[in-house]
């Protein structure tokens, strides 16, 4: 049995992507529960500068999985928080549960023959390695070619509260990425983290691209 | 140099509308970053190279005192002299003394930041003193009347063609876009101020307790011009610059190229004990190496301490996405990108620069190009706490992260305020999800983007509806 962690910004925002993954949760026959005490893991107030906040929240995060033995979570960054700041193990990023844990590399899915590029979160990345799970994943799905882009170990410029208090910064960043993510000739990006994709995606939606940046979760979990 | 580092937003907005700039320096950084990562790669065990490098450090910090007075000590012996000052009026003070006393009418400088930090230039010039930077960037920047942008790049924020014509315009160099044209007629140019100099002054990478003496790291012969033509060589550094032996000085000098140019090794390794000897054919008179604190001391007894472990190699700016996006001038002061947006407020009083900790999206690729490992992610987020800057960001910040936080422990709150989100904001979505203009603190966010509207139905409702757990 493994216990959802949707994330505040899946749970309000793209309730699309938590539903990708309780597919594929499914898909494995993977046992899963939604402890209903679950808001926020208190990363934004953190990075914010306010860690006494942020701790009241990290605790309710504790209470609220103190029943679970294992947590599954479409966000790479709030895993990246959650298993380095509140020091919780048993905290995994979707496709790092599906290939590390599951010992799962392919999902046995097809797709319409499509090409696409990934971005990884800057803390999935450094924080937990992550990034090799998800494109092994995705290498597996019939008809998917992955691309390389220019950059793509550079931030996307989201970063929570910077994304507002530097927005000038912010979105020259997210500029430069979408560039070099269209560039490479792409139907559409990919990636693990609901925060790049909020991001990027207002970006695309304001420059009226027709270009989108999918959640792996939510497209994996559409293939089965 | 003044510090501007309180602008750093309005002049941060001025460098993204430069593209001739982001251009420069997009490509100025991409190119040693590139190039360290194959050049630290190839070392036999990166990983142990850094741990090393980062060890060497730390004992230095740990031993300062005791290293600090072993290197006074073998340098008197070496026929050096030291002298201590506690901050930039005593060092610029010290210096301008010994000018006077020397009657020294003209200064040949080569690279150092730390006499940028305390703003020896001025102090000298202002009393009738000539000084010539020596190093190519440096002395573009000086006769442009700039500033550096990039501790080992000075001058990455401009195209060869601006530097070209530059140099036509203030010196009547024929004009080329040629670097090695232009390299060679400023070698002209400043043969002549070496030959004249009656001080040389140069910074210092490390200093060696167990030796007495002091190494440059150099790709320019300037360094080496500098320091053995004038009658007298003054070398200036920070308090932290120091290592405890010989040994360590072999490891730092491994990393600092790579991490800095992507070099094995530079051009120049210049290892100085001591003035001219008898029978030396060459050297200065004198020796002095001037040991400057100017907050050092006060950043080592503080939670920052890890701070002092760079080597200024430069390695985080060329990493940094906002660096790349702003270059240095932005930043205020002498230390820009990710180092400087944590010792900059350090420095200078967390008041001087109350955004620089916010200057940056937290990605880590600073820590991870860090030859020493710093962890400036963590820096910033503590310097981001620290009650100065609380208070600055205002009391509706304060009200809103208390809100946020209430909102978060009491999820039926949470979920009631979703769908209230969403309800109030229909009127201003698009068929899509999207909301185009927005107000108060949202406001930032759709001045370049689009803003999702929150969804119909919390996701929780959803999997209440479709899997019952």
């Amino acid at each position: 049995m493994v216990s959802i962690f949707a994330t505040c910004l899946v749970d309000t925002f793209f309730p699309e992507i938590g539903m990708g993954m309780v597919r594929i949760l499914d898909h494995l026959g993977v046992m899963h529960n939604f402890p209903e005490a679950q808001t926020c893991c208190g990363q934004p107030a953190f990075n914010a500068g306010y860690p006494a906040e942020a701790g009241m929240v990290g605790r309710a995060f504790g209470r609220a999985f103190a029943e679970s033995e294992q947590i599954v979570t479409p966000s790479a960054s709030c895993a990246a928080y959650a298993r380095h700041h509140l020091h919780d193990s048993r905290v995994m990023e979707i496709s790092e549960f599906i290939v590390d844990v599951l010992g799962v590399r392919d999902l046995g899915v097809r797709s319409k023959a499509a090409r696409a590029v990934v971005h990884n979160g800057c803390h999935g990345m450094r924080l937990l390695g992550l990034g090799p799970q998800a494109v092994t994943l995705l290498e597996n799905v019939a008809g998917l070619e992955l691309l390389d882009f220019e950059r793509p170990e550079e931030c996307c410029g989201f970063g929570g509260m910077f994304s507002v208090k530097m927005a000038d910064i912010s979105a020259a960043m997210m500029d430069s990425k979408l560039d070099c993510m269209i560039a490479s000739g792409a139907d559409f990006g990919l990636t693990g983290d609901p925060g790049c994709l909020m991001h990027l995606n207002g970006g695309l939606s304001r420059r009226g691209s027709p270009f989108r940046i999918r959640h792996y979760a939510e497209f994996l979990g559409g293939l089965i | 140099m003044t510090p501007h580092t309180k602008d750093f937003i309005p002049a941060a907005q001025v460098a993204l509308a430069d593209p001739a700039l982001r251009k420069a320096v997009l490509a100025g950084t991409m190119r040693p970053y590139t190039l360290a990562r194959q050049l630290l790669d190839e070392t036999t065990d990166k990983e142990a190279l850094r741990s090393q490098s980062r060890a060497a450090r730390i004992r230095a910090l740990r031993n300062l005192p005791t290293l600090l007075e072993q290197l006074e000590e073998n340098m008197t012996r070496n026929g050096g002299k030291v002298l201590w000052a506690s901050d930039a009026a005593e060092a610029n003070r010290l210096i301008l003394d010994l000018c006077r006393r020397k009657n020294v009418r003209l200064v040949a400088k080569s690279k150092s930041m730390v006499t940028e930090e305390i703003g020896l230039n001025h102090a000298l010039e202002d009393d009738g003193i000539e000084v010539v930077e020596t190093d190519l960037g440096e002395y573009i920047i000086q006769i442009a009347g700039e500033t550096p942008s990039h501790i080992i790049a000075p001058v990455i924020h401009r195209s060869k063609e601006s530097i070209g014509s530059l140099l036509t315009e203030k010196l009547g160099m024929p004009a080329t876009d040629d670097p090695s044209e232009m390299m060679r007629f400023v070698r002209g140019v400043l043969r002549e101020k070496f030959l004249r100099a009656d001080m040389g002054l140069s910074g210092c990478n490390f200093a060696v307790a167990e030796t007495g003496g002091i190494c440059i790291i150099t790709n320019e012969g300037n360094g080496r011009m500098v320091t053995t033509l004038p009658r007298i060589h003054v070398a200036v550094m920070g308090l932290e610059r120091i290592v405890a032996t010989w040994f360590e000085l072999a490891t730092l000098v491994q990393i600092l190229p790579r991490a800095a140019t992507g070099q094995r090794l530079t051009t120049y390794i210049n290892l100085i004990h001591g003035p001219r000897r008898a029978g030396d054919t060459d050297g200065p008179e004198e020796l002095y190496l001037v040991i400057v604190d100017n907050g050092r001391s006060r950043i080592l007894a503080s939670d920052y301490a890890e701070a002092l472990l760079c080597i200024r190699c430069g390695a985080c700016l060329n990493a940094c996405p906002v660096y790349r996006r702003t270059g240095g001038h932005a930043y205020g002061w002498v230390y820009p990108g990710p180092i400087g947006a944590v010792i900059d407020p350090l420095l200078l009083g967390l008041a001087e620069a109350p955004d620089l900790p916010h200057a940056s999206s937290l990605c880590g690729a600073c820590k991870d190009a860090c030859p020493v490992r710093i962890d400036l992610p963590e820096m910033l987020v503590k310097l981001r706490g620290e009650p100065a800057l609380r208070k600055k960001a205002g009391f509706w910040a304060h009200v809103a992260m208390q809100g946020w936080e209430v909102t978060m422990l009491l999820p039926p709150l949470y979920r009631m305020a979703t769908r209230f989100s969403h309800w109030f904001l229909r009127a201003w979505t698009n068929d899509e999800g999207w909301i185009r203009d927005s107000w108060g603190p949202w406001a930032a966010w759709t001045k370049s983007r689009d803003l999702p509207a929150p969804a119909p139905i919390l996701f929780r409702d959803l999997y209440k509806k479709n899997w019952k757990s």
